[in-house]
């Protein structure tokens, strides 16, 4: 990074006010919006942040790494004439850099004279690919019922202490391209991954630097880190510098890229605390009016394009707080992302896992990335009988809390035992079990088989025929 | 055509100020800096021009110039629209993608329409004809067969002095000649209108025909009357998009403008690349051809996303003028609104609820007040619907935009998470929702279909509500507890939701019913509920109705009876009959 910073501009020593992370400097002329400066104390430590907002007299200024140690005379700003830019490279697989892209890991600078400016630029929407195959992660509940395509966005919807990391680390480890129910996978090439922590513990980004190792993707992965204790202005730019670097491999490189981003919940917090400091009208839970249109600069950056093979995947991960879906921070990425995997609490209390609620998931891409010539004929309406009927169990459930189980009917009692193999045998598998799209269909019939045949109207006649294993077959 | 009016002295995100020109008019089109951004003027206070940027302002410096235009914000009219796809600010996609590659640049000047393009014009008006605004002087077949009819600009009155012949044209070459008092104004096919004003049209009239859109649950049960407005709020997952991408699929308008405001890239993508391959079941022709897209994408410039709305609704206008019936769809209003609480919120104008400005109201009441069903002043009748998709945030309708949405659509489709988990699609709550359109459509029902379609549909309406009801009481003590006549009642809701509501926007045949066989498999439900009333009141248990092969029939005739194939609902209505009069002669 400390390439970038040349050492033209103008400085003006001091500044007027300095408020949390902003800082007002008065006198500098020919600031231009959202350039990048350098910042340096009294004892001269570098400290880098970008202009927010510009006026004839004054410009004001986040401090990427906060204000402590920042004296009203003291404090030097360099101005930069350009935009936030980092290095991007291949070889930057592999490394591990921090929040703002500088290397962590010991190691140099990437060798390239190509930067990129993190905020990127919007995809023309007749420039993109849809997307339309599948990824298979040998996980039921996701390639079943919520399956995943390449270039989809798809968050996952968790809360504190549930295995949400565990999850993505999995996917990450049997991600492939999906091949046809019965046909073995295609050899394509693995993917790579870019992983962007913000605000989270060191435990959990050492658990997926641990868990890459394990399975040997560590090379193909470029991990950006900004933990805890690092300073939250920082968080606005990791994903940024993550994703530019996944555009790059993907769009310049023709590469697969798997983008994980966790915890969007705390890079939201960082959004806010600015937008606060600035004074700016909030909307929803003090967070600002531009909060939906800051995240969808980040989630659009995925897809496909017609002038490249290579594709971006993102799974951003995020605590809901209090587990509540409608807290604006899952609210709003729900609204710009392509469905999300939602956790439930009592499926992990009970011991399942992956705990994912299969009913609040959704992936609004999968009906393009399956059935007929992707994974199997039936796979549309398998999937929506088993929606339809776990939907069903779910108040079959709720009648049998009230009036107890023996008071059901025949047909409800079956639901309920349906219920409880779904979630035991269908959703809860192991962390190192990979299903095939093969197995998780036919664990699927297995089950829709305890269900009377005249209960599945979701499913055509023919299905029925050809698959349904049940009594009256 | 632009002149210096002044120079930046204050930036933030899309809001910049500039001190300078007093001369300058609200709403101009003003352009800023070096590269030439394009922006509108939205405050003047003395000599501080204050101006909202349809680009990324960033780079942007206090002393960069400010150019004026001495127009409002305007979109071009010509032939050349319909299956075409732009920004907000109706630049064209396909050409920015030309000049810049996958991704959009920043400064991008391009026409919104080609220029080079010709098109064979036909007069039909003649050397000293009078004509005044909206007059049609010649047609231009727009696509195979959508006839473009070439009007006089709204403004303008006179006596044509020339009419190009039959030839092959530029959208910019002359092709008639106006005499307008002593002056001689000289016409090309290429128009413009300033968006943010409604284009003028000889009357209202009332709204009476329905909007098909071969939806069920909304043709039968919450009708949208052509020249009407509806509004789509619902939680995310719920079904927005795809109820908009059937709407703009399968509606009986002849043009359909889609405007994709500050929603995903993909979802645009996606009908770029569907539609051409889909067939208007109605002219033949590929559903591309009567569809003119806008896509302003969540990641693109927020103020472009404010002005999309307006741009959409202009170019609707237009077609309307021509004498057709013009389907618009918004997705998403919610977006739309945000994006002026954003720019009202760097301003740092008085926030009334949840930072919306005040004006919120007034915005929506203007832009939704612009559907009507009117004559043209060229005596045809064409109708601008609007279908607007509303994000209420944790799907909660208590929120502003929702709320005053409300008040001015007549026709509300309320979306229901909790059915879409079940994957009930299209998931339209049928308590929650309502048409006020109801009688003002019940006319064309008669006529079309011949049958009493009101009668019918309240009657479902009331077993569904009566289902709602009785499963409070279910919930509490159990099926079992109800007597039979009532669980006949959950027995045919059930009928009603899966075999009529719910409908496979993927299915070949399911994903669009005509009117006649909505109409018809409503009428068979009701007959089997009839029936099975009539035999249940006998005293015959509900299990024996519950298990006859007629209930599978009737969940599964949607996907089983093309629209096509309508005589084969003789067949199930045969086969009611002939299962209920075995029960009947059991239980008498």
């Amino acid at each position: 990074m400390s390439a970038v910073i040349s050492q033209g501009g103008q400085e003006v020593i001091g500044v007027s006010r300095i408020e949390g992370p902003i800082v007002i400097v008065e006198g500098a002329a020919n600031v231009s919006y959202d350039e990048v400066v350098e910042i340096r104390d009294s004892q001269n430590r570098l400290r880098r942040g970008r202009v927010l907002e510009v006026g004839e007299k004054n410009a004001v200024i986040q401090v990427f790494a906060g204000s402590t140690g920042l004296s009203i005379d003291g404090t030097r700003v360099r101005f930069l004439g350009d935009t936030l830019r980092i290095p991007v490279a291949e070889e930057m697989l592999g490394r591990v850099f921090d929040g703002v892209g500088n290397p962590i890991d010991g190691g140099p600078q990437p060798l390239t004279d190509k930067y990129a400016d993190v905020n990127g630029q919007p995809i023309n929407p007749t420039a993109r690919v849809y997307p339309r195959d599948y990824i298979q992660t040998g996980i039921s509940a996701i390639d079943g019922m919520n399956t995943l395509l390449r270039g989809q966005k798809l968050p996952i919807f968790s809360g504190a202490g549930m295995p949400h990391d565990q999850l993505a680390a999995q996917i990450v480890r049997q991600a492939t391209l999906g091949a046809i129910a019965g046909e073995p996978p295609s050899q394509a090439e693995q993917f790579a991954i870019v992983f962007a922590a913000m605000g989270v513990k060191h435990d959990v980004a050492d658990f997926f630097r641990r868990s890459f190792m394990e399975s040997g993707a560590l090379t193909r992965v470029a991990m950006f880190l900004n933990l805890a204790d690092d300073p939250p202005v920082e968080r606005l730019v990791t994903p940024r510098a993550a994703l530019t670097l996944a555009e790059y491999l993907a769009y310049e490189k023709g590469m697969h890229v798997l983008v994980i981003l966790t915890d969007m919940t705390n890079y939201c917090e960082a959004l806010r605390q600015i937008s606060n400091i600035r004074g700016e009208v909030p909307s929803r839970k003090g967070y600002p009016g531009y909060l939906y249109s800051d995240l969808a600069s980040l989630y659009e950056r995925t897809g496909r394009i017609r002038t490249s093979e290579g594709s971006i995947t993102q799974i951003p991960i995020l605590t809901m707080p209090n587990d509540d879906i409608t807290h604006p921070v899952p609210d709003l990425t729900g609204y710009i992302t392509e469905g999300q995997i939602t956790l439930g609490r009592d499926l992990d209390h009970a011991g399942i896992y992956p705990p994912i609620a299969v009913l609040p998931s959704l992936s609004r891409l999968m009906k393009d990335g399956i059935g007929s010539g992707r994974t199997r004929d039936d796979h549309p309406h398998w999937g929506g009988q088993l929606y339809a009927a776990y939907a069903h169990m779910q108040d079959v459930r709720a009648l049998a809390s009230v009036i107890g189980e023996e008071e059901l009917g025949e047909v409800d009692q079956k639901y309920l035992k349906f219920g409880r193999a779904f979630e035991r045998e269908f959703v809860n598998q192991s962390l190192t079990e990979n299903r095939t799209i093969e197995q998780t269909l036919n664990i699927g019939w297995k089950l829709i088989s305890m269900l009377p045949k005249e209960e599945l109207t979701r499913v055509s006649l023919d299905e029925i025929r050809q698959f349904y294993k049940g009594e009256d077959a | 055509m632009s002149e210096l009016i002044g120079s930046v002295i204050w930036i933030n995100g899309p809001v910049v100020r500039a001190r300078g020109s007093r001369h300058v008019s609200m709403l101009e089109l003003v352009e800023v800096g070096e590269e030439r951004l394009v922006g509108e003027v939205i405050g003047l206070n003395g000599d501080i021009i204050t101006a909202q940027v349809y680009e990324e302002t960033s780079g942007m410096r206090p002393g960069a110039p400010m150019f004026g235009t001495g127009l409002p914000l305007s979109v071009e009219l010509a032939p050349g629209l319909l299956k075409s796809i732009f920004d907000g600010v109706q630049r064209p996609l396909p050409l920015i993608e030309m000049e810049s590659g996958s991704f959009i640049g920043r400064g991008m000047r391009l026409d919104p329409l080609y220029r080079k393009d010709r098109w064979k014009f036909t007069p039909t008006a003649k050397v000293g004809d009078k004509v005044s605004g909206g007059a049609i002087i010649g047609i231009v077949m727009e696509t195979e067969t959508f006839e473009h009819r070439i009007m006089i600009p709204p403004d303008l009155s006179g006596t044509l002095s020339w009419v190009a012949p039959s030839d092959e044209y530029t959208i910019e070459e002359p092709i008639a000649r106006l005499k307008v008092g002593n002056e001689e104004k000289e016409l090309a096919m290429l128009q413009r209108w300033p968006v943010r004003r409604l284009r003028p049209y000889k009357s209202r009239l009332g709204v009476t025909t329905p909007l098909i859109t071969g939806q069920r649950v909304l043709d039968t049960f919450f009708p949208v009357a052509k020249g009407g407005a509806a509004g789509i709020p619902g939680p995310f997952g719920s079904g927005k998009t795809v109820t908009q991408h059937s709407i703009a699929k399968w509606a009986d308008a002849q043009v359909i403008v889609y405007i994709g405001c500050g929603e995903r890239g993909n979802e645009m993508t996606e009908v770029l690349q569907e539609f051409p391959h889909l067939v208007d079941p109605r002219s033949g022709r590929p559903l591309m051809e009567r569809t003119v897209l806008i896509a302003n994408t969540s990641n693109m410039p927020v103020a472009a996303r404010e002005a999309s709305i307006y741009t959409g609704i202009t170019i609707a206008e237009y077609y309307r003028d021509m004498g057709y019936h013009v389907a618009l769809m918004a997705d998403s209003t919610s977006r739309w609104a945000e994006a002026l609480r954003e720019v009202s919120g760097r301003l740092e104008e008085m926030p009334a609820e949840e930072g919306y400005p005040a004006y919120l109201a007034g915005r929506l009441a203007e832009f939704y007040e612009r559907a009507g069903y009117v004559e043209t002043f060229n005596g045809n009748a064409g109708s601008v619907t609007i279908v607007g998709a509303v994000s209420p945030p944790g799907g909660d309708f208590s929120e502003p935009v929702t709320q005053h949405t409300k008040r001015y659509i007549r026709c509300f489709w309320a979306l229901d998470k909790s059915l879409a988990s079940a994957r009930h699609f299209p998931s339209i709550n049928w308590l929650d929702s309502y048409s006020e359109y109801l009688e003002d459509v019940a006319g064309w029902w008669r006529e079309q279909v011949g049958m009493d379609w009101l009668k019918m549909r309240n009657h479902a309406m009331e077993i569904l509500s009566d289902e709602s009801r009785l499963s409070q009481i279910v919930k509490l003590v159990g099926p079992d507890a109800l007597p039979d006549e009532e669980r006949l009642v959950l027995e045919t809701a059930r009928l009603l939701r899966e075999g009529f509501l719910q409908q496979n926007a993927m299915d070949k045949v399911d994903a669009y019913s005509s009117v006649q066989k909505q109409i018809r498999m409503l009428g068979l439900i009701l007959h089997f509920h009839e029936r099975a009333l009539r035999i249940v009141k006998h005293g015959a248990p509900i299990s024996v109705i519950h298990n006859l092969p007629i209930v599978d029939t009737l969940i599964r005739m949607k996907t089983l009876v093309p629209n096509e194939e309508l005589e084969k609902m003789d067949d199930i209505q045969k086969q009611i009959d002939e299962q209920m009069s075995q029960l009947d002669s059991e239980y008498r």
